[in-house]
């Protein structure tokens, strides 16, 4: 692997049992993440996109090993972790850190926020005497852009862009190489999501991090990443650069999704011809034969139904698809 | 024309632990038969109890203190419970947020769908039962008729939010609103029951109001929009006018921060410092004065009241040089 890549995952498989009766009995597995492979350089913003359903989040968890993974590889920085033991994760978690969507949820309400924001460095040893341990927190909250004098206040007194911002302190404690970020601005207010956005590609240039970012928002995607690839139903079925995959998608889906967003500007709307997709994503338990997408696929071909797509790739950008093999 | 709807300076206070808070202050919209009017705003702006007091479904705590709600000639904020009750689910319809807590879960569809054409037509319940189905397929679930006696847990979220527009359908409503109808569904999924939402609405020319904070939405679907903040509306327009040549420093600035199709990919977003207000601890003068990059003494001493700036372009604003 080369140098310039801080994680790889190949071929990654999760399966969730599927469970029946008072007994629990396993009756069969979904494979919410079936061969997912992919790799981010150090540095770059990586967006995995898709819908409800699609494994984006459980590829991220399973990159953490908070999932447990049947099959596949996960190099980071160097070093391969898919068989690491709980112990072994514990130093490598100090180099991946995780930001959530709720910004609610997330934080314990019984805390104070620069015990929140320190939890991490006493949970690894790395606290140090009383008056480090507090300049640290300070400088923390000082970089994410809170105030020195709110570490004494709890959760419920900050609004959900400033709940952000000290989830991202948080992450930023250990001085971690990769953030996970998922959904990191969905649930907060329009004039919010742009702060937010603006602090992470701040942080970003000044602390050298590298992003593995999940969203659904395009429009947020398309400003902050480097490449960007597509999920529907546990697979990857395009990845590109980000122009490329904005301004010419390839894939029947990644089409789909692309023109199901509403750009914020009438006179666009109005020129643009509606093209829906049709129905609604298939179940995972019954994944359909062939290509998964070819239920819904607008250019769909005999050959789709029968055959799984090879995966086409030319280092750069991949594709999974019959009409461009 | 008269107006179907017409709010003119409705203000609704809620009694909370914390005393009184004024949820809208002196709002006013009107609406024509046929038109989309999208209503925008961020957690707070009252958007939702702009909607909910045109239902009449305050509760208990929250009371209308002044101002009236002109529907189709009648007073809404006057009118008795006895008819708000023949117009809420007959003349307006109402779809919420979350397709699955506003479904009852023990009913069928078919009965949930009936229901409203039984008690607003009095129809026989069979008679109600087929145009249920009809109802079903013009919303375009797919083997309609055999799905009328599932229960609303065997449909998917987008599937729950096509009873809820079949539901609002029912009736032919002269007005149907909708608050954020689709954002708890994926994007494919949303495209495809706005733009049923809006047929539907524009076959039958009933009006429709659309509560959303998506931007994109609102470009999409609306004629005019009203964009609300701290329990006001601070501008109107129609939506090709609003988003060419926004005019209230609060809109601007909410169309510089979202991304653009044409905009640089990787510069930093134009944004709104600070926070949306606390409905109950508001700044004195125009609430956006603490946000505002152009806030003078005025500003914080007077409230500015509606006024327009174009033709059908009205903002709430002293305004400002750029």
């Amino acid at each position: 692997m080369s140098d310039s890549n801080i994680l790889e995952v190949k071929d990654l498989q999760v399966h969730f049992p599927v469970t029946e009766g008072l007994l629990k009995r396993q009756v069969g597995s979904i494979a919410a993440v079936n061969g997912v492979s992919f790799h981010i350089k150090r540095g770059e913003t990586f967006s995995l996109v898709g819908e409800s359903g699609c494994g984006k989040s459980t590829t991220a968890l399973s990159v953490l090993k908070m999932q447990s993974v049947l099959d596949g590889q996960i190099i980071f920085d160097g070093e391969d972790i898919t068989h690491h033991s709980p112990a072994q994760m514990r130093g490598i978690r100090r180099k991946m850190q995780m930001v959530y969507q709720d910004p609610f949820g997330s934080l314990n309400p019984r805390m104070k926020i620069g015990s929140i924001i320190g939890e991490p460095l006493r949970v690894h040893g790395m606290a140090g005497d009383k008056t480090r341990y507090h300049a640290r927190i300070a400088s923390l909250m000082k970089t994410v852009g809170l105030l020195e004098d709110m570490a004494e206040r709890y959760p419920h007194e900050f609004s959900g862009g400033q709940r952000q911002r000290i989830c991202i302190a948080r992450a930023l404690a250990l001085d971690p190489k990769l953030i996970i970020c998922d959904e990191p601005v969905s649930a907060l207010d329009v004039s919010i999501q742009a702060q937010v956005v603006n602090l992470l590609m701040d942080l970003q240039e000044r602390l050298g991090l590298t992003y593995l970012f999940i969203a659904h928002d395009l429009s947020v995607v398309r400003h902050i990443s480097n490449r960007v690839a597509v999920m529907y139903l546990g697979k990857i079925v395009e990845e590109a650069d980000r122009d490329t995959l904005f301004k010419s998608p390839k894939h029947p889906y990644t089409k789909a999704l692309l023109a199901a967003v509403p750009e914020a500007d009438p006179e666009v709307e109005a020129q643009r011809a509606e093209q829906l997709i049709i129905g609604e994503i298939p179940s995972l338990r019954s994944p359909p034969p062939g290509c998964t997408f070819h239920t819904r696929c607008a250019e769909a071909m005999p050959i789709c139904k029968q055959q799984a797509p090879d995966c086409r790739t030319d280092g750069a950008s991949s594709l999974v698809c019959h009409l461009y093999s | 024309m008269n107006p179907l709807l017409a709010i003119s300076d409705l203000s609704v206070t809620f009694a909370t632990d914390r005393g009184q808070v004024q949820a809208l202050d002196g709002v006013s919209l009107s609406l024509n038969a046929g038109e989309t009017l999208a209503v925008v705003g961020e957690s707070g702006s009252g958007k939702s109890v702009t909607a909910l007091s045109i239902m009449g479904l305050l509760g208990d705590s929250g009371r209308v203190s002044d101002g009236s709600i002109e529907f189709d000639g009648e007073d809404l904020t006057k009118v008795s419970g006895q008819r708000l009750r023949e117009i809420r689910g007959n003349q307006i319809a109402f779809i919420f947020q979350e397709p699955m807590s506003s479904l009852n879960p023990v009913l069928t569809i078919g009965t949930q769908v009936a229901e409203p054409i039984w008690l607003h037509h009095k129809k026989s319940w069979s008679e109600a039962f087929e145009q249920a189905g009809e109802l079903l397929r013009r919303v375009a679930i797919p083997d309609a008729v055999n799905r009328l006696e599932d229960y609303p847990h065997q449909f998917s979220g987008g599937m729950r939010q096509r009873v809820m527009i079949a539901m609002a359908l029912a009736c032919q409503p002269k007005l149907i609103i909708a608050d954020e109808p689709t954002t708890a569904l994926d994007v494919t999924v949303q495209a495809q029951i706005l733009s049923l939402l809006k047929n539907l609405t524009k076959e039958a020319n009933s009006s429709l109001i659309l509560i959303t904070h998506d931007l994109g939405v609102v470009a999409r679907y609306a004629d005019n929009v009203a964009v609300m903040y701290g329990g006001r509306v601070i501008e109107t327009a129609s939506a090709r006018e609003l988003y060419k040549n926004p005019q209230h420093p609060y809109t601007e600035g909410l169309m510089a921060s979202i991304p653009k199709l044409d905009g640089d990919p990787g510069s930093r977003l134009y944004t709104i410092e600070g926070q949306p207000p606390d409905l109950s601890n508001l700044p004195s003068g125009c609430s956006f004065n603490p946000r505002c990059p152009h806030a003078q003494d005025k500003c914080i001493m007077t409230k500015p009241t509606l006024s327009e700036v174009a033709p059908n372009h009205l903002r709430a604003c002293f305004g400002y040089e750029r």
